[in-house]
């Protein structure tokens, strides 16, 4: 190989590996097991001490905000083999409000640790509305609305 | 109107049909009448749904609630710009929205080139109208925006049925930059078929010469312009209305249009290596690959629910078309490229690392791993999914760890790659042009270091860990670290930016007698496209510095009753009253809050909380912000307690956001002037050859 080909080959091999390694880091960091809530119950053992982010829908008339700072609320969702609907006990201590999506029955997924008492306590939320036309549409399903 | 907009629809796509037929039989039997119908049938199809797309408005302006997806995404009470823009509200008119811009883009195309390049243009018509088929397909039988709702009456049969009032728009939704938002995206993401096309034409009719690329050069600007306007104006959304206090989350479906924007990018600097050197020619066939793909991969990713987001589209049944089309687009443009690779020798070699090649070699690199690892971080639930069976999630941090390196280095070669020579530098020239840079940006970067900015924090020992790695991790700088280099880099390529102006515009004021000013105008107008580059290139150094100016951000949050006052940094806010006010479209609940900075008044602040009320009456919050060049105090109004005597508020103060969308406006205007054609020169007297001063040279040297 001539002489001034590998100077390129260095360079460019010198970025992608800092690159790789900047990203495996950052990996190391960040990465977060995504379970509903089922999968988590599932897998209990194996989830202590690890950073997950938890799927569910919210309980109606589950949201409690009596405490300043912390919101107290369930979520729960349906397992797909045996039917059996599965509840999980949130508490949110982010510092961030929790989106404006944030209501009965939206999709939510919450992001921190579970508790040995079984609390999930998280500091990170998301939230989607179920938006029900999209859901219809999808089943080909034509209903007429109230 | 709307049996109109069916027929116009199911028109659109027989005349489709048509075109591309008539085209690849036109080019094989050699008929040119054949091919001349073709094209003429490629801007029929524009007007099919132009009348398709003019028909959906006029249903959602007259409020028809028998079509199912006007009642499923206006009501009466929207103001009528929202009642516009709420027909890209949703999956079907988006979806029209989208196909419409793209055979208004292929008119334009035909118009524009109707004599010229006749060998490659029927291969244009086809592959436009190829992407074209695909989309008034989705209309016509997937996702039709002209249905009606029916209902099933007695004895089973299908009766229609006209609800009193429409569900409403997604308040998310009612905000005017994000009414505007959809239509900048879609032009930017369908503007890439055009090179894509012309590549693909290119290829076809083997003639493999830089045509492709200077005939769609523009049209890769204005797909390019669009695309990076689209993903501002969403940042600026999601930071005026989201409440996070933040403008970009690395959500998936921002990193979505983020993808095709750093390939496009990446594109439009390795077209000119091209044009001036013959070299990367199978390169930038991959790259105007890539962003093609990538634009349908947004889309994809955005509609079908493979990952979850926060703003991603409900799940949909259309995911899996896309991935065909894209699958059967991408596979179609590889196997083209695998068979002409013959065809595509470069011409030259690289021949020094200190050159302007060079320097966009690097340029691409990094930007295609940027690219790559947003495309990793994005998939990863998926792909770990697949090898483990357990979705693993990446987060910001993922993401910022590879970019922001990236991005300050990106910044480096700004200040340096337009300033090479091509084939070598010398070290004389390394010297005249970037002494003087690198030493004011170093002076400015021991400025701020004593002023306690950029020194990286290390964690203490004990902090560390056990392994060599997570020692290694550690050390890993800080985000203020990164925010003190990103600044300097800002003012060494803000510094190169102006003495190219300076020097470029002294030049010609000698040479020409015309005055300073006057002669940094002509001098832009007469070399638009490195002008212009040079205003974008400044455009990203003002984003850059809004940038770095996150690293400093903080926030406070408390609850508050009137009379109360909440400090955070030099400001001080105090509570003065809570209310509530009416409106037909929602009620909403309104903090009135008296800014002072440094004990004076500066400003009455109103966040808001409002309920909108049509369809599930959902609630949004709307912050109020108070903006200056330093920082933007950023307040939100999360609810009132439950006596209604005392509200949540969250303060976020957040230095130099404004630089981001000024740097923003910059970018538009710089591209825009590189799109323009160079201005003639004028008759005035030109600078001769041997009176020209070295810096003249300098100029001449590197426009050649």
């Amino acid at each position: 190989m001539k002489r001034k080909q590998l100077k390129f080959v260095v360079g460019s091999s010198v970025i992608i590996l800092t690159l790789a390694f900047l990203a495996f880091s950052g990996y190391q960091e960040s990465k977060a097991y995504y379970l509903t809530v089922p999968e988590l119950y599932a897998m209990k053992d194996a989830s202590a001490e690890k950073q997950l982010k938890v799927a569910g829908d919210v309980v109606p008339g589950s949201i409690d905000r009596t405490e300043s700072k912390v919101i107290k609320f369930l979520i729960s969702q349906e397992d797909g083999k045996t039917h059996k609907v599965e509840t999980l006990h949130v508490k949110y201590v982010g510092k961030d409000a929790p989106p404006d999506t944030f209501i009965d029955r939206a999709q939510a997924v919450v992001t921190g640790k579970l508790g040995d008492d079984g609390v999930f306590v998280a500091h990170e939320m998301t939230a989607k509305c179920a938006s029900k036309y999209e859901k219809e549409a999808a089943a080909g399903v034509k209903r007429p609305t109230e | 109107m709307a049996q109109i907009g069916q027929f116009a629809l199911a028109l659109a796509f027989v005349v489709t049909v048509y075109s591309i037929a008539a085209s690849l039989i036109g080019i094989r039997v050699k008929h040119d009448k054949l091919i001349a119908s073709g094209r003429n049938a490629a801007v029929g199809t524009f007007a099919c749904l132009t009348t398709a797309f003019l028909c959906l408005v006029y249903l959602f302006v007259v409020s028809d609630f028998s079509i199912n997806y006007v009642a499923g995404h206006s009501n009466r009470d929207l103001p009528l710009y929202f009642k516009i823009s709420a027909i890209w509200g949703g999956q079907e008119g988006s979806l029209l929205l989208w196909g419409w811009f793209l055979t208004g883009y292929a008119a334009l195309v035909m118009i524009q080139n109707w004599r010229k390049h006749t060998a490659m243009m029927p291969y244009v018509t086809a592959v436009l109208m190829g992407s074209s088929l695909f989309f008034t397909s989705m209309h016509l039988f997937i996702a039709n925006p002209f249905n009606q709702i029916v209902s099933i009456g007695p004895g089973g049969a299908r009766v229609p049925f006209v609800p009193a009032d429409g569900q409403g728009l997604n308040p998310l939704l009612q905000y005017i930059l994000n009414a505007i938002h959809p239509p900048v995206m879609y032009l930017g993401l369908v503007g890439f078929a055009v090179p894509f096309a012309f590549a693909m034409a290119a290829m076809l009719s083997r003639q493999l010469g830089d045509t492709w690329i200077r005939t769609t050069r523009r049209w890769t600007m204005v797909a390019w312009f669009f695309l990076g306007t689209a993903i501002l104006l969403g940042g600026k959304w999601a930071y005026v209305e989201l409440g996070w206090g933040g403008f970009w989350g690395w959500d998936p479906v921002e990193n979505a249009s983020l993808m095709p924007w750093l390939i496009g990018t990446a594109f439009l600097h390795s077209v000119m290596v091209q044009e001036k050197k013959g070299m990367l020619k199978v390169w930038n066939m991959v790259l105007i690959i890539l962003a093609y793909t990538m634009c349908l991969f947004g889309t994809f990713l955005t509609r079908s629910g493979v990952v979850s987001s926060v703003h991603a589209f409900a799940q949909s049944s259309i995911g899996g078309y896309f991935a065909a089309f894209i699958v059967i687009s991408l596979s179609g443009a590889l196997y083209l490229l695998l068979d002409r690779l013959p065809l595509l020798k470069s011409e030259n070699q690289m021949e020094s690392i200190v050159s302007r090649e060079s320097s966009f070699m690097f340029n691409n690199l990094i930007l295609l791993a940027s690219c790559f690892a947003v495309f990793w971080g994005v998939m990863f639930p998926v792909f770990s999914e697949w090898i483990k069976g357990v979705k693993i999630t990446v987060g910001p941090p993922f993401f910022n760890r590879v970019n922001v390196p990236i991005a300050i280095f990106l910044m480096f070669l700004t200040g340096v790659g337009p300033l090479l020579a091509w084939r070598k530098a010398s070290t004389n020239s390394l010297k005249r042009n970037f002494l003087w840079p690198a030493a004011i940006a170093l002076a400015a970067g021991i400025g701020l270091f004593f002023r306690g900015i950029g020194r990286p924090i290390l964690k203490a020992p004990e902090e560390l860990g056990q392994s060599l790695f997570q020692k290694l991790l550690g050390y890993s700088f800080t985000s203020s670290f990164y925010a003190w280099l990103a600044i300097i880099m800002s003012v060494f390529v803000a510094v190169t930016i102006a003495r190219e102006f300076y020097k470029g515009a002294r030049a010609r004021s000698h040479g020409t007698g015309e005055n300073f000013i006057e002669a940094v105008g002509n001098l832009t107008l007469q070399n638009t496209r490195r002008y212009g580059g040079y205003i974008v290139h400044f455009g990203f150094v003002l984003l850059f510095i809004g940038w770095a100016g996150q690293a400093f951000t903080t926030d406070v949050s408390t609850e508050a009753g009137i009379g109360d006052r909440i400090s955070i940094r030099q400001y001080t806010l105090r509570v003065d009253k809570l209310g509530v006010e009416d409106t037909p479209n929602y009620q909403s609940m309104k903090a009135t809050v008296s800014l002072f900075e440094d004990g004076v008044k500066v400003a009455t602040m109103g966040p808001e909380r409002r309920r909108y009320k049509a369809g599930e009456q959902q609630t949004t919050t709307e912050v109020s912000i108070w903006s200056t060049l330093k920082e933007d105090v950023y307040v939100v109004f999360s609810g009132a307690t439950a006596d209604g005597k005392r509200a949540n508020i969250q303060v976020y103060y957040n230095p130099l956001v404004m630089w981001v969308w000024l740097g923003g406006i910059v970018l538009g205007l710089g591209t825009l002037i590189a799109l323009l054609p160079n201005k003639k020169s004028s008759p005035r007297k030109r600078p001769q050859a041997a009176d020209r001063t070295e810096e003249q040279k300098d100029v001449a040297e590197k426009v050649s």
